[in-house]
């Protein structure tokens, strides 16, 4: 599977780092590293939910405990769980760390993942939700503990978006054709964003 | 019976547990017979009371939650029961007070008045311990069981479709969140203490 896990490894390891102990999440391709790390984990709480929204009581629960929590979900799981985002986690000022895989975006092959990327970024700007993108290994720590510090400080959602340049492999380049003509490698590289083309 | 008179019923016996209850006529009831800092009303979201219960269960064993339930929420959010059944904590208990309707909004009938059985649901979602109560005796004598216990139960409580003349309580909702977050720092007392 094309997942990677090792940047799995490192979104999980920062969101430990970060205090999380409770991670809810429904599987998706995207996630089952990361649901896999939270299960074999005697020190996390891992709740599987039969839907996302689910998952926002579970952290207000978590939270009204003292504990930090995480919600793992796909875009189309965000989208799902709008109502409880609303009229739970921001009308009683909660803390939620939704952290989405970002389906739908860049280099897509499923038809049918692709309305829930075109809308994600967009919703969440309309309702307010600081958010932003996990693109590179290297980022990950940091924007994690960021992303908890504000959303505790702030008493609000914040959302990470776990692009596909982080969280999927891609199988090796085809054999090298001959070498570009000079002049055009260059700025190419130079309009890639870091970890890659997105693509 | 009547919802009221189950709560004012079974108020000793939960005061010291973490509660949470649905909006309307079931916060603005408990809040009328007194309130504490260890009960929380979920104004809006529908449906993720029991969710919001299990959040707290799993993460404080050793603290009783109960969470006041209703048949317009729990329906809002069936799958809610099979993720309870699946985790199972031994110090939640889930009574869900069942009246056929959405009382708050004007009485209309909910599926429960067409031949839903919400006990049917839970114990189908995998809450083996189950009861349906028709009368208070049934339904102090439940709750205390499953106080006393040490494992998830359900209550489903069929109760009259009647409720207070209004839904206004005098605490505001973020001065009730704030109250019932700080009371949860506090160890459980008493009855709201797992042995």
């Amino acid at each position: 599977m094309p997942v990677s896990e090792a940047h799995s490894r490192v979104v999980y390891d920062a969101l430990r780092a970060s205090g999380v102990k409770v991670v809810s999440a429904l599987p998706e391709t995207w996630l089952v590293h990361l649901i896999r790390m939270a299960e074999d984990d005697p020190n996390m709480i891992l709740v599987r939910l039969a839907k996302e929204e689910e998952g926002v009581g579970v952290s207000m629960g978590a939270h009204f405990a003292g504990v930090r929590s995480a919600l793992l979900m796909q875009n189309h799981g965000f989208l799902q769980a709008i109502n409880g985002i609303v009229s739970g986690a921001m009308l009683y000022h909660m803390p939620l760390l939704l952290m989405i895989s970002d389906r739908g975006h860049l280099g897509e092959k499923d038809p049918w993942q692709t309305e829930g990327g075109r809308y994600t970024r967009r919703v969440l700007d309309a309702l307010g939700i600081v958010h932003d993108e996990l693109r590179n290994p290297d980022e990950v720590a940091v924007k994690v503990d960021r992303a908890m510090t504000l959303a505790q400080s702030s008493l609000s959602p914040v959302a990470l978006l776990m692009t596909r340049s982080l969280m999927w492999e891609e199988p090796p380049p085809p054999p090298a054709g001959p070498p570009p003509a000079a002049g055009l490698a260059a700025p190419r590289a130079a309009g890639e964003r870091p970890g890659g083309s997105g693509a | 019976m009547t919802r009221l008179e189950c709560l004012r019923a079974i108020y000793e016996d939960i005061q010291d547990c973490a509660v949470v209850t649905i909006m309307g006529a079931t916060s603005a009831e408990l809040h009328s017979l007194g309130h504490r800092p260890n009960f929380f009303y979920l104004t809006h979201a529908m449906g993720l009371a029991s969710s919001i219960g299990l959040g707290l269960a799993l993460c404080q064993p050793s603290r009783r939650v109960v969470v006041l339930d209703g048949d317009g929420s729990v329906l809002m959010n069936l799958g809610g029961l099979s993720t309870l059944a699946r985790y199972g904590p031994r110090n939640m208990v889930e009574i869900i007070f069942d009246n056929e309707s959405l009382l708050s909004v004007g009485g209309f009938p909910t599926a429960t008045a067409t031949g839903t059985d919400l006990a049917a649901c839970a114990r189908g979602a995998g809450i083996d311990n189950t009861v349906t109560a028709r009368n208070a005796d049934d339904f102090v004598s439940a709750v205390r069981a499953a106080l006393a216990g040490e494992k998830l139960a359900c209550i489903v409580a069929k109760v009259e479709a009647v409720g207070p003349a209004g839904y206004i309580v005098d605490t505001h909702m973020l001065e009730d969140r704030f109250m019932f977050a700080r009371a949860m720092r506090q160890p459980p007392q008493n009855g709201g203490k797992m042995p």
